[in-house]
C-alpha cells in the first residue's frame, strides 16, 4: 500500500533533519582535521581555504600519541581477555549448573552496573595506597592498577552479556556430543563456544572499546608512563595553551575509524545480546 | 568459576564495602595514608549532606537537580528522537540501511572524542555560532556556551547526539517485529498514520521505549566523561553534575570520607529510582530465569 503524501512529507522532514544533526558534527570534525594551523584559528569555515594534511603528521609530535595509543591498547587488550575469560567460565556456570542464590546473583551482577563508577574508584584508591605503603607495591600509575580496576565494570558487563549467547546454545547439543564421548570442556569449547562465538567476539569488542575510552578511572590512576588517549588527548595544546584543534580532530578520527568500522560491523550481536541478556 | 567468584570479590565487593566503610569515616589527606587508623565520623558526612542545611548542602541539592534534569532532558529527547527514526525507517524504502548507519555512527565514536568534538563545535567561533548563529540568525553568534545556562543546554546536546542513536537501533528490531497483518488490517480499515501509532505500535513498543529509558538514565545520571572533558573540574553551576562534584571533592580537595558517603547516597537514590519506576511501569526487564 502506497503511503499517504502528507506521511511521506513528515517522514522526509524528519529523516533529513535527523540526518543533519547526526552528519554535521562529524563532517566539522573532517573539515578541521585538514585545516591547516593560521586557518583553524579563523574560526569554523565550511570549506576551508587552507587545506592541508600537516595536522595528521604534527599530532604524533605534538603529544605522545603513539605512546598513549600504545598503553590504551595494551591496557584494554587485557581486560578484554581477562574479562571474557572469567565471564565465560561465570556465564558457564551460571547457565548449566542449578544451584540456590542464582537469582541472586544475576541480579547483584546487573545491578552493579547502574553504579557510579566513582563508587568504585575511591575504595580501590584507598586501597591501592595502603597496598602501596604496606608492601610497596605500587598499582596507582601502573598498568595493573589501572587493568584491576577496569574489571570493575568490565567483568558484570561480560557475565551478564555472555550469559544470554551461552544460555542459547541448546544443553541438549552439549550433552550430545558428551555422550559421543567428549569431555565436558572438549563439549564445551567444540560446540559450546564455537556456537556462541560471535557473540563472545562482539562482547569482547565493547569490552575493548569501553576500557580503552575510558576516562575517569584512567584521570586519576595514570601517570606520565601509562597515561592512555582519552587523557593525552588533554595535552594538545601549544605553548600559548591555545587547543590545537586541527590535530585534536585528526587523531579523533585517527583513533575513532578502526573503531566505529568494528561497531558497524557487530551491532546485531550486540542488540540480540542485550535483548537476550535480559529475558535468559 | 572459582576465579571469576574472587575476581568478583576483589573488584566489586571488596570495593563495595570499603566504600560503605570510609564513609563512616574522617578520610583525608592526613589519613589517607593509614585509613585503618582514621578517626571514625560516625555519621558526619552524611549530616553534612541530610543534617543541616549550609552552604554544602545548598550546593549538593543544586547540583543533584542539575544532574536530575540533564538526565530527564537526556533520557526524553533520545527516546523521542529513536522512536522517530525507528517508525520512519521500519517500511522499507530506499536508503533505509544507508540512514540507519549513517545515524549509528555517533554512538560508535569514543564517547571522549564525542565529547571532544562538541567542545570544539561550542568555542565561541565554533561551528554551532556559524551555522545557528551567521548562517541562520537563530541564535546570537556570539553565544558563550560554556556559561550558565547555555553549559546545561551545550551538555545536554552533547549527550543526546550520542545517545539517541542508542534508542533507535533498540527501538527498530520492536517497530519490524509488530506483525505485519495488524498493520495492514488497521490501513485496509483506513485508520491514519497517526491513529496507527497510537493503538498498534505505541504499545508495541512501549515496553522496549521503557527499558531503553531506563538504560539511558542510568548512563547519564553517572555520567562523567561528557561534563569532565567538556568543563575539566571546573564546571559552572549550570553543569556541575554529581559524579564532578564527588570528583572534585575526592581528589581535589582530598575528602574521601565524604566522596564516598555522596556515592553512596547516589547509589541508593538510582536503586530507590529503578524499584519504584519497575514497579510503577511494570517494566518487564525480563525474567531472569536462567
Amino acid at each position: 500500500m502506497k503511503a499517504s503524501r502528507s506521511f511521506r512529507v513528515i517522514r522526509a522532514v524528519v529523516l533529513t533533519g535527523l540526518t543533519i544533526f547526526a552528519v554535521v558534527p562529524l563532517y566539522t570534525m573532517i573539515v578541521a582535521s585538514v585545516t591547516d594551523s593560521t586557518q583553524i584559528q579563523l574560526g569554523f569555515q565550511w570549506l576551508p581555504s587552507g587545506v592541508s594534511l600537516a595536522p595528521y603528521v604534527q599530532m604524533w609530535q605534538t603529544i605522545d600519541l603513539l605512546h598513549y595509543l600504545i598503553n590504551s591498547t595494551l591496557v584494554a587488550l587485557i581486560t578484554t581477555v581477562l574479562s571474557v575469560l572469567l565471564g565465560l567460565l561465570a556465564g558457564y556456570a551460571i547457565t548449566r549448573h542449578r544451584f540456590t542464590g542464582k537469582r541472586t546473583v544475576l541480579y547483584s551482577v546487573m545491578i552493579t552496573q547502574t553504579f557510579p563508577g566513582i563508587l568504585f574508584l575511591l575504595p580501590l584508591f584507598i586501597l591501592y595506597v595502603s597496598i602501596d605503603r604496606a608492601i610497596g607495591l605500587s598499582l596507582i600509575g601502573s598498568y595493573l592498577g589501572l587493568i584491576i580496576t577496569y574489571l570493575s565494570f568490565s567483568l558484570p558487563f561480560c557475565i551478564w552479556l555472555l550469559i544470554g549467547y551461552l544460555a542459547s546454545v541448546p544443553v541438549d547439543t552439549e550433552e550430545a556430543a558428551m555422550t559421543d564421548g567428549c569431555g565436558r570442556l572438549e563439549a564445551f569449547f567444540r560446540i559450546t563456544l564455537r556456537m556462541a562465538a560471535p557473540g563472545v567476539l562482539a562482547v569482547g569488542v565493547f569490552t575493548f572499546i569501553s576500557a580503552w575510552s575510558e576516562v575517569l578511572f584512567a584521570s586519576v590512576l595514570t601517570n606520565e608512563a601509562t597515561r592512555t588517549l582519552p587523557i593525552g588527548f588533554q595535552l594538545f595544546k601549544n605553548g600559548h595553551g591555545v587547543v590545537e584543534w586541527n590535530q585534536l580532530m585528526a587523531a579523533s578520527l585517527t583513533i575513532s575509524v578502526p573503531v566505529v568500522i568494528v561497531f558497524l560491523w557487530l551491532q546485531r550481536y550486540f542488540v540480540r545480546g542485550l535483548s537476550a541478556g535480559s529475558e535468559k | 568459576m572459582a576465579p571469576a567468584v574472587v575476581a568478583i570479590i576483589f573488584v566489586q565487593i571488596v570495593p563495595m564495602i570499603a566504600a560503605v566503610a570510609m564513609s563512616f569515616l574522617k578520610l583525608n589527606q592526613f589519613t589517607i595514608g593509614n585509613w585503618t587508623h582514621a578517626p571514625f565520623a560516625g555519621l558526619d558526612n552524611y549530616a553534612v549532606v541530610l543534617g543541616s542545611w549550609n552552604v554544602i548542602s545548598q550546593a549538593l541539592l543544586r547540583s543533584f537537580f542539575v544532574t536530575v534534569g540533564y538526565t530527564i532532558v537526556v533520557v526524553v529527547a533520545s527516546c523521542l528522537l529513536g522512536m522517530l527514526a525507528a517508525v520512519f525507517l521500519a517500511d522499507k524504502m530506499r536508503g533505509r540501511r544507508v540512514l540507519g548507519s549513517i545515524f549509528m555512527l555517533a554512538f560508535a565514536l569514543p564517547a571522549f572524542c564525542a565529547a571532544i568534538l562538541w567542545t570544539f563545535m561550542f568555542q565561541p567561533d565554533g561551528a554551532v555560532n556559524v551555522i545557528l548563529g551567521k548562517d541562520l540568525g537563530l541564535i546570537p553568534p556570539d553565544t558563550f556556551w560554556f556559561a550558565g545556562e547555555k553549559a546545561f543546554w551545550a551538555m545536554c546536546v552533547n549527550t543526546l547526539w550520542r545517545t539517541w542513536p542508542f534508542a533507535f537501533l533498540m527501538i527498530l528490531p520492536a517497530v519490524q517485529g509488530i506483525p505485519t497483518e495488524l498493520v495492514e488490517a488497521a490501513r485496509v480499515d483506513g485508520a491514519s498514520r497517526w491513529r496507527e501509532f497510537r493503538s498498534i505500535t505505541l504499545p508495541g513498543v512501549g515496553r522496549i521505549v521503557l527499558l531503553v529509558a531506563l538504560i539511558i538514565s542510568f548512563w547519564t545520571f553517572n555520567d562523567f566523561t561528557t561534563p569532565f572533558i567538556m568543563f575539566s573540574t571546573a564546571a559552572p553551576e549550570w553543569a556541575d553534575v554529581l559524579s564532578l562534584v564527588i570528583y572534585r571533592i575526592s581528589f581535589v580537595n582530598l575528602n574521601f570520607g565524604l566522596g564516598s558517603a555522596l556515592s553512596l547516597l547516589m547509589v541508593l537514590f538510582l536503586i530507590g529510582f529503578s524499584i519504584l519506576y519497575i514497579r510503577l511501569l511494570r517494566v518487564d526487564i525480563g525474567g531472569l530465569e536462567a
